[in-house]
């Protein structure tokens, strides 16, 4: 049985594989990341953790870069 | 026993750390969560099972660095590591140019979309765009492809006669050969055109431009980088000399500071051969055992020859394309200024949390402003890390 983790983004649940990271299950999940200071839409640029445009609060914490973490059962994500 | 701290697990790294690891106390540290760098993203873990006597620190973030000791955070701590022995193998990232609608969310960089599928990002029946130059192109679209995307297109903007000749000297690199060989029968029937490039982006819709003419391409993404910018950043704090961009090393990989090494894409873009024959070389030298001799950089001077950029794809923002995305700063305003310093005193940037990651580069290139100056810490920290 493939391994999962339970993750709620913006207050709706999700089951992702293990090994999923923040960014792709947001993505997945239909949403960007964050809005620029100008109110743009933003999502994940480089992908490892260079360019700060996935940032999304995790468990409360604001600013995590999403492409850095890996989903795990329990997780809060806002995007923002 | 040498203390040896190498920062980053890419192959550079990781070849640094197996050869050191042999005879000294070894600790790497990568701010991934596993071991591999993007080339190897999902595909080494097992390696920190393969080395027990290598110590490994994941998802921790260099954020100062000294002649004597590197300060890391990670998700819940701060320390310092004291080292006999640093070696950066701190890799590469990718450059973007701006154009207008690059700031789209269905934009992203070509080894970035790449990551995020590999980290389980669903492409499945995408049609993905793949742009810049380099053959970093056709691995990404080859691998989007074996994981359900469309790819209606390959762009590269280098112009054909250079990539024919490229190719043709592939006949004396055998392994690449083969390696093109086989990436050209994983992308059958995936057009690929030279000579062209994106002029701007509009959601499913882009714009290209090839030297005649210019035509419509719809896109679920985009998947757009024109080559690889080597990471500096902790060389240029620790004091270690640039030349050309890239950090200075001599024969043994040794930097102008003594006891610190620099191994693979920071020292010059080489690809994965030649981080792995310069991260043993480091790793060697740093604790005293013979070094292995360093293979012949005439492929590397090919693909630089190869895939220059044209003068066009650094023309392609417009006045209002947004050039710092963390402030949000449009062309117009930094070109008004003289440079660096007056730029971040009127419009902040390069100030916002990439440090300059991003838009350096990429006014480095279009608009010739050369490095900033860099200050600790490298990256974004929390304030009881400063304190530390």
């Amino acid at each position: 049985m493939p391994q999962t983790a339970d993750v709620r983004i913006n207050g709706k649940e999700f089951t992702v594989a293990e090994g999923t990271s923040v960014a792709a299950a947001v993505l997945n999940a239909g949403y960007s990341m964050r809005t620029s200071i100008h109110g743009e839409p933003r999502a994940a640029l480089c992908g490892m953790g260079i360019c700060y445009e996935c940032r999304v609060t995790i468990d409360g914490c604001q600013h995590r870069k999403s492409c850095q973490v890996l989903c795990a059962t329990g997780m809060e994500i806002e995007t923002t | 026993m040498t203390r040896v701290v190498i920062i980053g697990a890419g192959p550079a790294g990781l070849a640094a750390a197996a050869a050191a690891g042999r005879v000294a106390r070894v600790t790497v540290i990568d701010d991934n969560t596993e071991a591999g760098g993007q080339i190897w993203r999902r595909t080494r873990n097992a390696w920190t099972i393969e080395h027990p006597g290598v110590e490994t620190k994941f998802q921790a973030r260099v954020i100062a660095a000294t002649q004597a000791d590197v300060t890391i955070e990670t998700p819940d701590s701060c320390e310092r590591l004291p080292f006999d022995k640093l070696i950066l193998a701190t890799g590469a990232r990718e450059l973007f140019l701006p154009f207008p609608g690059w700031t789209l969310p269905q934009v992203t960089g070509a080894g970035g979309l790449q990551a995020l599928v590999k980290s389980g990002l669903n492409i499945q029946g995408k049609s993905v765009v793949v742009a810049g130059t380099g053959p970093l192109l056709l691995a990404v679209a080859a691998y989007l492809k074996s994981k359900g995307a469309t790819i209606p297109l390959i762009a590269e903007q280098a112009p054909a006669a250079r990539v024919n000749r490229f190719a043709r000297s592939l006949l004396s690199h055998p392994g690449k050969l083969w390696q093109g060989a086989r990436l050209k029968a994983r992308l059958l029937g995936v057009p690929y055109r030279t000579d062209c490039w994106v002029e701007s982006a509009e959601p499913g819709m882009l714009r290209l431009r090839t030297p005649g003419g210019s035509g419509s391409q719809p896109f679920d993404y985009l998947a757009i980088g024109y080559g690889l910018w080597p990471n500096t950043e902790l060389a240029q704090l620790a004091g270690c000399r640039l030349s050309n961009g890239f950090v200075e090393v001599d024969a043994a990989q040794r930097t102008s500071i003594p006891n610190i090494y620099c191994a693979g894409e920071p020292t010059g873009i080489g690809g994965v051969d030649m981080a792995l024959a310069e991260g043993r070389i480091a790793g060697c030298h740093a604790t005293g055992q013979p070094t292995p001799p360093l293979p012949n950089r005439a492929f590397v001077q090919a693909l630089t020859t190869t895939f220059a950029l044209r003068p066009e794809v650094r023309a392609v923002a417009t006045a209002d394309t947004i050039v710092c995305r963390c402030e949000d700063v449009p062309l117009s305003r930094i070109q008004s200024c003289q440079g660096w310093r007056e730029a971040k005193l009127q419009t902040r940037c390069g100030m916002g949390p990439c440090q300059g990651r991003i838009c350096g580069p990429a006014i480095q290139t279009i608009l010739g402003w050369p490095h900033q100056s860099i200050r600790e810490p490298v990256f974004p920290a929390r304030i009881e890390s400063l304190l530390t």
